[in-house]
């Protein structure tokens, strides 16, 4: 295992090292040095989602300003360059998002970016009309990333005074200089990805750019890119300074299957696409994963293993991260393809559970849970009311049955040590529970009971029903016994009242019939 | 006819889409009077769940399926609303074809009667001629698949659906003359609920009569097909049940399924007449009444099946209403089920049928209003509910009764004749003495 410390750099929250600006040398004019890196971080958040988030960087020892005319091109994207340089440029901070961060469940984003689109520029002091390049510089920049910027006006534009002070190098403070606009309507759609790729030294054709295909990415909870442009320093003392040009895009992919819990993530599940190369142009491409959750790997296991482990400052955080280089051959493994699987190991909860059988024994649930901190966890269990028996019923049944006390027993870490002696002279109120271990003590916790009405019989109807249905089931019983053992047959008319004595008489007579 | 047949199947698939995609389907499959305790999606998911955690399906009281059931279901479970679909379309294609079939033998049969002259000459209108004929195997799959109780049944995903698929086979290959497949689909559906057992009588007649062996206890024909029957029958539901062993590994699905049926622990209400009889019954009694009203399924099939020795699919017909009304837990879809005799009796009777229908119909759409009132609303109590379950099962019989006067009024007639004379002359009127 090699621990590998990273450098904290000044004035932003970094974690990735700043490698040594690679030369071009060539063979008639001196270039000047530029260097391009590239990096990807996955953060497992809690509640199963996955963040990813791309870095692109290129500095670029140049200057655009005082009239330098900036002709060859090489790792820096010339719209943009052209841009700084027309436009007095010092600062450039450009964002579109879709979705919102929510931070209760996902914690902090390395970037944060607001919804829509936004868009806040330092120019230079030397500019004489700010409100008008601010008005050409939006119309050209809506033209690079095919957004609608031009909307952004005098009507959403504000001069801050206090909040978005430079993030590179300059002591320039008069917010004069300083616009800031956006726009919460924009939509973000794969129009947008397009020229951001473009923009990419290796485009999307080598290095983790090939990751970047819109039918993933807009498929997520959230989705930000932004462009970050800034004069940074060189070297320690700032003698010589450089453009340094950043690309980012955050994405976070959630969960789709409902009740299955935590799944297993993959490169090709996120992005449908796996990586093959690292970016010939870029001195530095890596990949890192978030494990300071899980330092033993107990929750999660991230594959094919790396033995490259690396610890940075995060926003006033020491986070722990396994390294992916992706410059050395041997990350690709045999088969020539990285697709780093990340699973969640199933936790050893154990369920006992006894259904309950009618009139002979009732329902047990047990559940071995481990909570996670600062969340809360539903049990829910879906039940149906039943119809007794009349006898069955308790004399006062409007009342309601009740359902016992859940109840909960915990082994609960303890701030002291705990007294394992349990011999020791100890007053009564703090003795009851055995003490096994010193670091945590054992609690329990009766919820309150539950009152279920359920639907009653008539209680004075026992005789009535037996009788009424007794009858409908008479009432088949006879149609159906009329229909089965009887014939069709002519009615004769019966006679008069009068004729039917007269047979009666003839009968006892013995004589034939009227 | 293969066109409007698929298009009345598209059409019925559709409906029960539609229906399957809308917020209904959830509140649907909580009525309780198109599931029961033995139907219900809800407990088939259960009984799922608690195979997969490994413990036994049969060891609470909830789920009370057939094992081949829940096998089914552990491979199909994500395709559920298609084999429910399937299984109703199978119902009407069985259905329709049975009915062509049987068209065709009563064809014949008129035929040879009309040439022997053994109709009365009055009597020639009763006779079916193939033009008026020739839609009713569609109507009969349309009035099974545009039913109101059957698209309930289905959306809700009652398996009462698989069951009517089962005997629509079983009616279909007693029709076609297949004795193997009607005494395997018959152990089908015997397995699944035990009420099918009574319409072994009536297949036997049918194939007896089909195979031109006359019903005549001293024959040996006669007790030698009975026997291969029997046999076939038997050993059908043996195998299922040995399967169904084989597969859970022990025999509790025994009492759980056929216990459950026969000796009713369970009241939820439904539209049958069972469970409020048993929520107020004495304990004294308790057992004898059980035995009564289970009886009471089972007993008409030797009375009808001499009655209707000469009409064999018509006692199957009345054997299905007759279970479908006095079983233990019947819902819409057995209901549904046994209306399929609708046209096949002559509208000689056709008022009463109508009032009796709209009787139906007005107690179909009480039953969730006073469910409401009763268990929600608390207004009302469980009187009122039962009051329109006996209104129901009484209009039932009636129509059932009423169905069986009329077909045996048109036997009748054409044995002796549509106009009758009394003695004098006059014009007489017919009576049941």
């Amino acid at each position: 295992m090699r621990w590998e410390e990273t450098v904290v750099e000044e004035a932003t929250a970094d974690k990735e090292d700043t490698s040594a600006p690679e030369t071009v040398v060539q063979s008639s004019v001196p270039q000047p040095k530029d260097d391009f890196q590239e990096e990807l971080v996955i953060r497992p958040l809690h509640s199963g989602d996955i963040y990813a988030s791309f870095q692109f960087r290129t500095l670029w020892e140049t200057d655009f300003m005082r009239g330098n005319k900036v002709s060859h091109y090489r790792l820096f994207p010339k719209s943009l360059g052209q841009v700084i340089s027309k436009f007095s440029v010092r600062e450039l901070h450009i964002s579109f998002t879709q979705g919102y961060w929510r931070t209760m469940q996902w914690g902090q984003p390395f970037l944060p970016s607001p919804p829509g689109a936004e868009l806040w520029v330092w120019f230079q002091d030397s500019v004489t009309d700010v409100d008008g390049t601010w008005k050409e510089l939006t119309n050209v920049l809506s033209g690079i990333f095919c957004a609608s910027l031009n909307f952004i006006d005098s009507t959403n534009t504000v001069q801050p005074s206090a909040s978005f002070k430079p993030l590179g190098i300059g002591n320039v403070t008069d917010h004069r200089f300083l616009r800031y606009a956006t726009l919460p309507r924009e939509i973000v759609c794969t129009e947008n990805l397009t020229p951001w790729k473009k923009l990419l030294p290796c485009g999307s054709k080598a290095g983790l750019a090939v990751l970047l295909k819109s039918e993933k990415l807009f498929h997520s909870s959230f989705h930000s890119q932004a462009v970050h442009i800034r004069p940074v320093c060189q070297d320690w003392q700032c003698k010589t300074t450089s453009w340094e040009l950043r690309q980012t895009l955050n994405v976070v992919f959630d969960l789709h299957t409902p009740g299955q819990g935590k799944l297993e993530w993959s490169l090709f599940k996120m992005f449908s696409r796996t990586l093959t190369e690292a970016c010939p142009l870029a001195s530095s491409s890596k990949i890192y994963i978030d494990i300071t959750d899980d330092p033993q790997g107990e929750q999660f296991e991230v594959s094919p293993a790396t033995h490259l482990l690396s610890q940075a400052m995060v926003l006033g955080d020491r986070r722990t991260f396994s390294v992916y280089d992706l410059t050395q051959q041997i990350t690709f493994g045999t088969v020539r393809s990285l697709n780093l699987l990340i699973r969640w190991k199933s936790s050893e909860g154990y369920i006992h559970y006894q259904p309950s059988k009618d009139r002979v024994r009732p329902h047990l649930l047990e559940m071995l849970v481990q909570l996670p901190p600062n969340s809360v966890t539903e049990v829910t269990v879906q039940f149906e009311r039943a119809l007794l028996k009349w006898t069955e019923y308790t004399p006062d049944p409007n009342h309601g049955f009740y359902v016992g006390s859940s109840v909960i027993s915990s082994l609960v870490p303890s701030i002291v040590a705990m007294d394992t002696n349990s011999t020791r002279e100890q007053p009564l109120f703090s003795s009851f529970f055995p003490c096994k271990e010193e670091s945590s003590y054992f609690m329990r916790v009766y919820t309150e009971p539950l009152l279920v009405n359920l639907p009653t019989p008539d209680f004075s109807m026992p005789y009535n029903v037996i009788c009424l249905t007794c009858t409908v089931v008479a009432v088949g019983y006879g149609s159906l016994y009329n229909l089965l053992t009887r014939s069709f047959q002519i009615e004769e008319p019966s006679p008069g009242l009068a004729k039917r004595i007269a047979n009666i008489i003839r009968k006892m007579r013995g004589v034939p019939p009227l | 006819m293969a066109a409007p047949l698929t298009l009345l199947l598209l059409v019925a698939v559709t409906v029960r889409a539609a229906l399957y995609r809308s917020s209904l389907a959830d509140l649907i499959s909580e009525r309780v009077e198109v599931v029961s305790p033995l139907t219900a999606w809800k407990r088939v998911v259960e009984g799922l769940a608690l195979l997969d955690l490994g413990v036994s399906p049969y060891s609470g009281d909830v789920f009370h399926e057939t094992p081949l059931i829940i096998y089914l279901f552990h491979f199909l479970v994500d395709y559920a609303e298609i084999t429910f679909m399937l299984a109703d379309v199978i119902t009407a294609v069985a259905l329709y074809l049975s009915v062509k079939d049987y068209n065709k033998q009563v064809f014949r049969k008129q035929k040879y009667a009309l040439e022997a002259d053994r109709y009365p000459l009055d009597c020639l209108e009763l006779i079916r001629s193939p033009k008026e004929m020739q839609y009713i195997p569609l109507k009969v799959a349309m009035f099974y698949l545009l039913n109101p109780f059957t698209i309930l049944s289905c959306v809700a995903k009652s398996t009462c659906g698989l069951n009517n698929a089962v005997i629509a086979l079983f009616v279909l290959s007693t029709i076609k003359g297949n004795v193997l497949l009607s005494a395997i689909f018959l152990s089908l559906a015997t397995y699944q609920s035990i009420y099918p057992l009574t319409l072994c009588a009536a297949a036997l007649l049918y194939l007896l009569q089909r195979q031109y062996i006359p019903v005549n206890l001293r024959r040996f024909s006669f007790w030698w097909f009975v026997a291969q029957y029997a046999f076939m029958y038997l050993g059908s539901l043996f195998v299922i049940v040995g399967l169904s062993f084989f597969l859970l590994g022990s025999w509790d699905f025994l009492p759980s399924v056929y216990g459950f049926i026969l000796s009713v622990p369970d009241l939820t209400p439904n539209i049958g007449l069972f469970w409020y009889f048993f929520a107020e019954m004495f304990e004294h009694f308790r057992l004898f009444f059980l035995c009564v009203f289970q009886i009471n399924v089972f007993f008409y099939t030797v009375p009808l099946s001499i009655k209707l020795k000469e009409h064999p699919v018509f006692l199957i017909f009345m054997q299905l209403a007759v279970i479908s009304i006095f079983k233990s837990y019947p819902t819409v879809g057995d209901i549904a089920a046994s209306f399929i005799k609708h046209h096949k009796a002559s509208s000689a009777s056709s008022l009463n049928i109508f009032l009796v229908s709209c009787v139906l119909l007005a107690c179909s759409a009480l039953f969730p209003v006073l469910w409401h009132l009763w268990i929600y609303a608390g207004s009302a109590n469980s009187n009122f509910y039962y009051a329109i379950t006996l209104l129901f099962n009484v209009a039932q019989i009636l129509l059932v009764s009423d169905y069986f006067y009329a077909f045996l009024r048109r036997e009748h007639h054409l044995s002796h004749g549509l106009y009758l004379k009394r003695k004098d002359g006059s014009e007489a009127t017919l009576v049941l003495k």
